[in-house]
């Protein structure tokens, strides 16, 4: 379609701009609107405000420094990006890490997905009003970013995978608190269901608003809990398994309304499937080393680097050299929070990336919000894009 | 025409035997099916692949292989949802005025993919309803993502 511009004199319609500068956007999103009266006649949005041209970036960097710019992309669920990364270097590679670090990056990338959630939460109530609900989420969100500094040193930016495995073992009291913070989790999210999943207000908020049909969804590239709320029951972790996912039992909800309250009550479905897995992987732990044995491409333990003549010698290489990636590309895909997270990662043969491109669910999914908000209210605006659940990090990377 | 490893593969020896022309080659390496397609079959190649499943454009991308021309390899990813099953085309297109046709009536999703290619590669889409730039300001000058873009930009 052409781009919005102002009407002719004497129109019906008035065009009205909606950001970049908004609480309700979450981030640097900008739609114009037409609108008739408070009627939306077309959205158009525009993006690039974030743009920090990641994958220029990436080219310049080594293969392992590139995951450093991984969180970035999708802030909210960097462990999320870290895997889907290493994953496809993993599988230039023919490189398998060990069971430990598999199951370790399953507990974690589950924790991510909480983390996210608890976000989209917050936000998402407190955009149609439930301001209480964003205190409720965050507080939970607090004790989920101190266990990942506890394991990686940093809150959000964790960049704590490797390609062949994780970066160090955890600390002693890090699966004590992860068993303590899943006893009590299960118990808050019957707190937010209690506040909302009832709630007149809530319910007149969202209930048939912003419905889009399973078959448009997916022609416009739509992925994820917005694609589950619609009846349709695909989930990569189920379908296209990675990182042990296929030794996990948990389900996948679906609905079939394709509404907001629908994708809310997905996503709450999903929050309590992960505290299941959490605890699957807690309890089947397996015992061993944290990192695959690959002595060209995976640092060695320090204190063998400090004994050993080889491991000194590998570890200077691959720390001022960076390792090789035979050439070939991989097309990696996982189930982020947001939909289908994929890297498309090029070699050369070289000790950087010849290309990486993420493709981000947040950018195909932002695609479809036109669909879903022409004809309605602009207070439907608000309440869609909220439960679209973008991050703008990742939709201009 | 396809290599003799691919006709194990359905995707590549039906579309083989329904029009020889339209395949240009491929491979499958690391578990990932990749078919090359000559430009000027691009949508024809589509189109059947579309009717025969492969509902979700998942992303269009490219890589710069500058200086070999053609210098791009604009690659389709593709995904059959009841199959669960991935599929990548890739076309090789180049020269001053790389053009490819749209593939929005076949995927609407291609929309935004074939802007973000414009902008950052400088590839042209053909019936593209609005060719502008989407992740930088409207008065960019270059397209940073070739080779001979400098990374830290031009100053």
């Amino acid at each position: 379609m052409a781009s919005i511009s102002t009407p002719p004199p004497g129109a019906k319609t008035m065009v009205l701009n909606m950001g970049p500068q908004h609480p309700s956007t979450h981030g640097v999103l900008r739609l114009v609107l037409e609108l008739d009266g408070e009627t939306v006649v077309r959205c158009e949005p525009h993006i690039g405000y974030l743009h920090t041209g990641i994958e220029k970036t990436a080219e310049a960097k080594g293969w392992w420094q590139a995951i450093t710019l991984t969180d970035r992309i999708d802030y909210l669920c960097p462990l999320t990006n870290n895997l889907c990364y290493v994953l496809a270097v993993e599988k230039l590679l023919g490189l398998e890490p060990p069971p430990r670090a598999q199951w370790l990056r399953v507990l974690l990338n589950e924790l991510t997905r909480l983390n996210s959630h608890l976000v989209w939460l917050g936000t998402h109530a407190m955009d149609l009003g439930a301001f209480t609900v964003l205190l409720y989420a965050f507080r939970e969100r607090e004790d989920i970013l101190k266990m990942f500094e506890t394991v990686s040193g940093q809150r959000m930016m964790t960049s704590y995978f490797r390609v062949g495995g994780v970066a160090l073992e955890p600390p002693l009291d890090f699966f004590g608190r992860v068993r303590k913070f899943i006893s009590y989790f299960p118990s808050k999210i019957d707190d937010y269901e209690a506040l909302l999943t009832k709630n007149c207000i809530w319910i007149g908020r969202t209930k048939d608003v912003g419905y889009i049909s399973a078959d448009d969804g997916i022609a416009l590239g739509l992925t994820g809990p917005c694609l589950r709320a619609v009846g349709v029951d695909w989930d990569l972790r189920k379908t296209n398994p990675y990182s042990s996912y296929d030794k996990f039992d948990f389900k996948v909800p679906v609905r079939t309304e394709g509404d907001v309250y629908a994708r809310y009550l997905v996503r709450m479905d999903e929050m309590r499937e992960s505290t299941k897995i959490i605890a699957q992987a807690l309890e089947g732990m397996p015992e061993g080393p944290v990192k695959a044995e690959a002595p060209h491409i995976v640092l060695p333990e320090r204190e063998r680097m400090k004994t050993e003549m080889e491991a000194l010698i590998y570890h200077f290489k691959i720390v001022t050299e960076g390792f090789r990636v035979p050439p070939g590309e991989v097309y990696q895909a996982v189930e982020s929070p947001r939909g289908q997270t994929a890297y498309y990662v090029v070699s050369d043969g070289a000790t950087r990336p010849f290309r990486m491109y993420v493709r981000s669910p947040s950018f195909a999914n932002l695609q479809a919000l036109p669909k879903m908000v022409e004809g309605r209210l602009i207070a439907d605006v608000v309440a869609v894009v909220g439960s679209i659940d973008i991050v703008l990090g990742e939709v201009d990377r | 025409m396809i290599p003799d490893e691919l006709r194990n593969f359905p995707e590549a020896s039906q579309l083989e035997e329904q029009d020889p022309s339209l395949l240009a080659g491929g491979q499958y390496d690391r578990g990932e099916l990749t078919l090359e397609v000559s430009r000027e079959k691009l949508a024809a190649a589509c189109r059947w692949f579309r009717g025969r499943g492969y509902n979700l454009l998942s992303s269009i991308t490219a890589t710069d292989l500058h200086p070999i021309e053609p210098r791009f390899r604009v690659v389709y990813h593709l995904y059959a949802i009841a199959e669960h099953q991935p599929l990548r085309l890739a076309v090789r297109v180049g020269g001053a005025d790389p053009r490819l046709e749209s593939m929005i009536p076949v995927w609407p999703a291609a929309n935004w993919y074939e802007r973000e290619l414009f902008d950052l590669f400088g590839i042209r889409f053909d019936g593209h309803p609005n060719l502008k730039r989407i992740v930088l300001p409207d008065d960019w000058e270059g397209h940073p993502l070739r080779k001979d873009y400098p990374t830290e930009g031009i100053r």
